[in-house]
């Protein structure tokens, strides 16, 4: 009973604070609000048996990608605004299709389960913890998508340097190509010099 | 609905509360006038209910490969918020503005 | 010895090779090569001619030649081939020779013109379609022979392409020639569906069978040979000018003088007549046809005659009097006397070419004046044209010895001999055109050679004789004028039934009613004979009186009845009434259609429709894109909420 009660406790924060995203006035708050809703799904993660991904979620999502989105919109001084009128005369429309959309996955949900009411059907080996039963198969099984899902962060990464990076005027690069075709007369000149002479 | 308050929870909640989260976050992508980053955080709340699912479902199977895939998907929604971010941010520096309904250069 | 039936190929088809080669050749070929290939070629034709009459009508040999097959189709079968008995040697003879001297004769007449090879061909072109027309064995290849006349007369009037004139009186022509083949194409139409055949030898040969069978149409029964008859005389009121159908032949004279001399006097008008006397055998069994015949006939010979009494314009005058003449074939025909009717053909067609010619001679001396009213006191001047334009007048008026008196004479004592109604009626119009024909034959006379000259002192100074090359053919004519009648009542018995005179020219080619037996066997009063020649005679004198006597009187006449002036001069209002009833309604029509129907209707639905229309559609479509990302993230989440719906649906239904 305890478990139901932490559960809805969870799922009506993560759900309020679902809304809040969508509908402050104010984007640092919705950022803000972004990151409650993360910590509840980790609670709920923790709640399920899967702390693993609990952790994981906490770190990086609420670590990194929100915090992220916090500095894009304190870097962009999002105003804040006003709500549009126009805005409440889609709102009908939209949560029709919206909820439609929702009736419809219900019921696909719901004609498809068997026992939709039973959980942990098939417990696997309590033994090994969450963390030890992903580690065994992430490095094993799944290597290939690793190292892949790795990849894609490199490439993630060079995308977003390369989209923002700006030439300042007035900087000096290194031109690494330049320097290495450097040839020895353009370096060094050997000059004959007199004792006592100097350069 | 086959749910009882107070009783034992059983995968639908979870699920039902996903596809929740899913439709909040839908909701979030067109009825949003204000700005491009709410779209973002949009796809952020979609991917989340995703996990959700992966996860409770990965419980109630027994299997696994549920909560890698969700590893997985952390993963690309994590670089994804940083390309879309970064494209954000470039957009700003050219048009001054991340206002929803000033970006409409593509109308035909 | 040449085979005369090869001959009557070669006298068929040297006209079409002379076309032929100098139309297509038109652009570069000598003037005078083009001339002598088809003048050549058209004496040749006309020699050949004469072998043949020779060879068919006097020698009673009636030829038929098979060419080619041509149309078969199920029970409908055609085929080219020749049949020449006693009435096609006539046609031939008058069909070649009148071309032959008005192939020589546009030699000089033509010599300013540049456009002389392009008129030599047609021409020729023209006599190959009138001999294709007369030597037909059967009603298609007679029909193909009919349109080719009528697109070549189309082409001879409108030969001066750049006169405007020319060319409406150009379509006049074939307009109204067409409404008068309709009802021949019905004709033939009708025929077949009755014989079973269009072949003449088919057809007459079972004439006697079908002489009672009924034509269902419209929910009505109709005498099925009174109907074909009726139908075929209808053509022939087209091609023949007859009233109704006439209002193309006065504009046809916007031609060149030759051409309205070999056409609208000697050959395509004459057609029609052949049609009625090649069709004899089927008229005879359709009386109720044969009075229509006569009644058209002798109304049209009255009216031609009452119109060229006040006309001012040379040629109108010659032309209404064709007009008139052809009625009198007509009424010939109609009352039973086709030979008559033929014979009469023969002999006009020599002096009307001549009259024509002639009116070309004074033409072409008063340097293209054609109103009589500009004319006058010349006769000292061209004393030969003079001479002959008497002669062809003297035969029109049916004057004794010359050729019209023999043919004229005939027929009105036909239609006295025929005692019926209609054959009275035509004989009162016969002798009242006959005065009028006779009065305003020499008005023209007196009008263009006497008095005091009207025209300008350039023009009389100018005034000379054609050279012979224009001359030579009108004495050719002449000579037709004076002996064709002569030749052709006492020699060769063209008119006049075989019980008689023990000589049967026509074979059977016409049948003859038993009106010509009566005339014969002299149940016609004395008084008829000689009543032309007088009423001729009072013509004259009338003419001599108003004209040369007393020249004042006719401007006072003209004053006393205006109306009556300007309704003979106006044509009767023929022109104005076709105008308001037909013209003007079609024309309102086609624009009607044209700016209403075409240009909004079927254009704005159509083309203009749909490219609106897609216009339309990609404005709206257009409109979609509105840039805003929201709403494309809209759209594609209903088309998902859709898609997932649909696929439940489905699943739950299995």
């Amino acid at each position: 009973m305890i478990a139901s009660l932490v559960f809805y406790l969870f799922a009506t924060v993560l759900l309020i604070s679902a809304l809040a995203v969508i509908s402050s006035r104010n984007p640092v708050y919705s950022v803000l609000f972004l990151i409650l809703a993360f910590f509840n799904a980790a609670g709920l993660f923790l709640l399920i048996g899967a702390e693993y991904l609990a952790m994981t979620l906490i770190i990086v999502y609420v670590g990194a990608v929100a915090v992220l989105f916090l500095f894009v919109v304190m870097m962009l001084n999002v105003k804040i605004t006003a709500i549009k009128e126009s805005f409440l005369s889609y709102l009908p429309l939209g949560l029709l299709i919206a909820g439609v959309f929702f009736a419809e996955i219900i019921f696909a949900i719901f004609a498809s389960l068997k026992n939709p009411r039973v959980f942990a059907a098939a417990k696997a080996d309590a033994t090994i913890s969450n963390t030890q039963a992903i580690g065994n198969v992430l490095y094993t099984d799944y290597i290939a998508i690793f190292q892949i899902s790795g990849l894609i962060l490199l490439v993630a990464m060079i995308g977003a340097i390369v989209l923002t990076h700006r030439k300042r005027p007035g900087v000096l690069r290194q031109v690494i190509a330049t320097q290495i075709n450097r040839k020895r007369k353009d370096a060094v000149e050997l000059v004959k010099v007199k004792s006592g002479q100097g350069a | 609905m086959n749910h009882l308050f107070f009783g034992s929870i059983g995968i639908s909640d979870y699920l039902i509360l996903s596809s929740l989260i899913f439709v909040i976050g839908i909701c979030g992508i067109f009825l949003n006038r204000k700005n491009i980053i709410i779209i973002l955080m949009s796809i952020e709340l979609m991917l989340l209910a995703v996990n959700i699912n992966f996860v409770a479902f990965s419980v109630y199977l027994g299997d696994i490969a549920g909560q890698i895939f969700t590893i997985f998907v952390l993963t690309v929604a994590a670089a994804e918020a940083a390309i879309g971010l970064a494209i954000l941010v470039v957009f700003y520096r050219n048009r001054g503005s991340i206002e929803a309904e000033d970006i409409n250069s593509m109308r035909g | 010895m040449l085979d005369t039936g090869f001959i009557a190929t070669a006298v068929l088809f040297l006209p079409l090779l002379a076309a032929v080669l100098v139309g297509l050749s038109v652009r570069f070929i000598n003037v005078k090569l083009s001339q002598f290939i088809t003048c050549s070629a058209l004496v040749l034709s006309a020699i050949g001619a004469g072998v043949v009459f020779n060879e068919v009508a006097l020698s009673h040999h009636v030829i038929k030649i098979s060419l080619l097959n041509w149309i078969d189709s199920g029970d409908f079968k055609v085929n080219w081939s020749l049949r020449v008995d006693s009435l096609t040697a006539v046609m031939l003879v008058v069909v070649t020779w009148v071309s032959a001297v008005v192939h020589i004769y546009s030699v000089g007449y033509m010599s300013h013109d540049e456009h002389r090879p392009r008129f030599m061909a047609y021409l020729s072109f023209f006599t190959f379609f009138m001999l294709m027309l007369v030597t037909s064995d059967n009603l298609i290849q007679l029909f193909l022979g009919w349109e080719g006349v009528g697109l070549c007369s189309y082409l001879l009037i409108g030969f001066w392409f750049k006169k405007p004139e020319a060319n409406a009186a150009a379509m006049k022509a074939f307009i109204v020639n067409r409404v008068g083949d309709l009802g021949f194409a019905l004709g033939v139409a009708a025929i077949f569906v009755i014989f079973g055949s269009v072949q003449f030898d088919v057809i007459f040969a079972s004439v006697a069978a079908h002489s009672g069978d009924t034509m269902h149409f419209l929910s009505n029964d109709y005498h099925a040979l009174t109907l074909i008859c009726f139908l075929l005389f209808i053509g022939a009121m087209g091609k023949s000018a007859q009233l109704g159908l006439h209002t193309w032949l006065p504009d046809a004279m916007e031609g060149p003088t030759p051409v309205s001399a070999l056409i609208h006097a000697a050959t395509m008008v004459t057609a029609g007549v052949f049609l009625v006397a090649r069709c004899s055998p089927l008229f005879e069994h359709a009386p109720a046809a044969l009075q229509f015949v006569t009644v058209v006939g002798a109304l049209t010979a009255f009216f031609a005659a009452t119109v060229g009494l006040v006309q001012n314009d040379i040629k109108r005058v010659i032309a209404y009097s064709t007009c008139s003449q052809l009625g009198y074939m007509f009424f010939a025909c109609g009352v039973g006397a086709y030979s008559a009717g033929v014979f009469h053909l023969m002999t006009h067609a020599f002096f009307k070419a001549l009259l024509f010619l002639g009116a070309g001679s004074v033409i072409h001396a008063m340097s293209g004046e054609q109103d009589m009213r500009n004319m006058g006191g010349i006769w000292k001047k061209i004393p030969f044209t003079y001479t002959y334009m008497w002669i062809g007048s003297l035969a029109l008026a049916g004057m004794p010895f010359f050729a019209g008196y023999y043919s004229k004479d005939v027929i009105l004592e036909a239609a006295y001999a025929a005692h019926s109604t209609v054959g009275n009626f035509a004989f009162v119009l016969g002798i009242l055109a006959a005065f009028m024909t006779a009065f305003y034959s020499w008005r023209l006379l007196f009008m263009t050679f006497h008095g005091k000259p009207r025209a300008s002192h350039d023009v009389m100074h100018h005034v000379h004789e054609s050279p012979a090359i224009m001359l030579v053919p009108l004495l050719l004519l002449a000579a037709g004028a004076l002996f064709s009648g002569y030749i052709g009542h006492d020699i060769f018995h063209m008119v006049g039934s075989h019980h008689a005179v023990g000589f049967d020219f026509w074979q059977g080619a016409i049948k003859s009613a038993n009106v010509v037996e009566h005339i014969e066997a002299s149940e016609v009063p004395h008084w008829v004979g000689l009543l032309p020649t007088l009423i001729g005679i009072l013509g004259i004198s009338l003419a001599y009186i108003l004209y040369i006597a007393k020249p004042a009187i006719p401007s006072k006449l003209a004053h006393i009845f205006p109306k009556l002036y300007l309704f003979l001069l106006n044509k009767w209002y023929f022109d104005e009434l076709y105008d308001a009833i037909f013209v003007q309604p079609a024309k309102r029509l086609g624009v009607h259609l044209w700016k209403f129907w075409d240009t909004i209707i079927i254009d704005g639905l159509g083309p203009n429709g749909f490219a609106w229309l897609s216009l339309q559609f990609g404005k709206g479509t257009s409109k979609l894109q509105t840039g805003y990302i929201y709403h494309y993230a809209f759209v594609m989440l209903s088309g998902l909420v859709l898609l997932v719906g649909s696929v439940l649906f489905i699943a739950g239904k299995n």
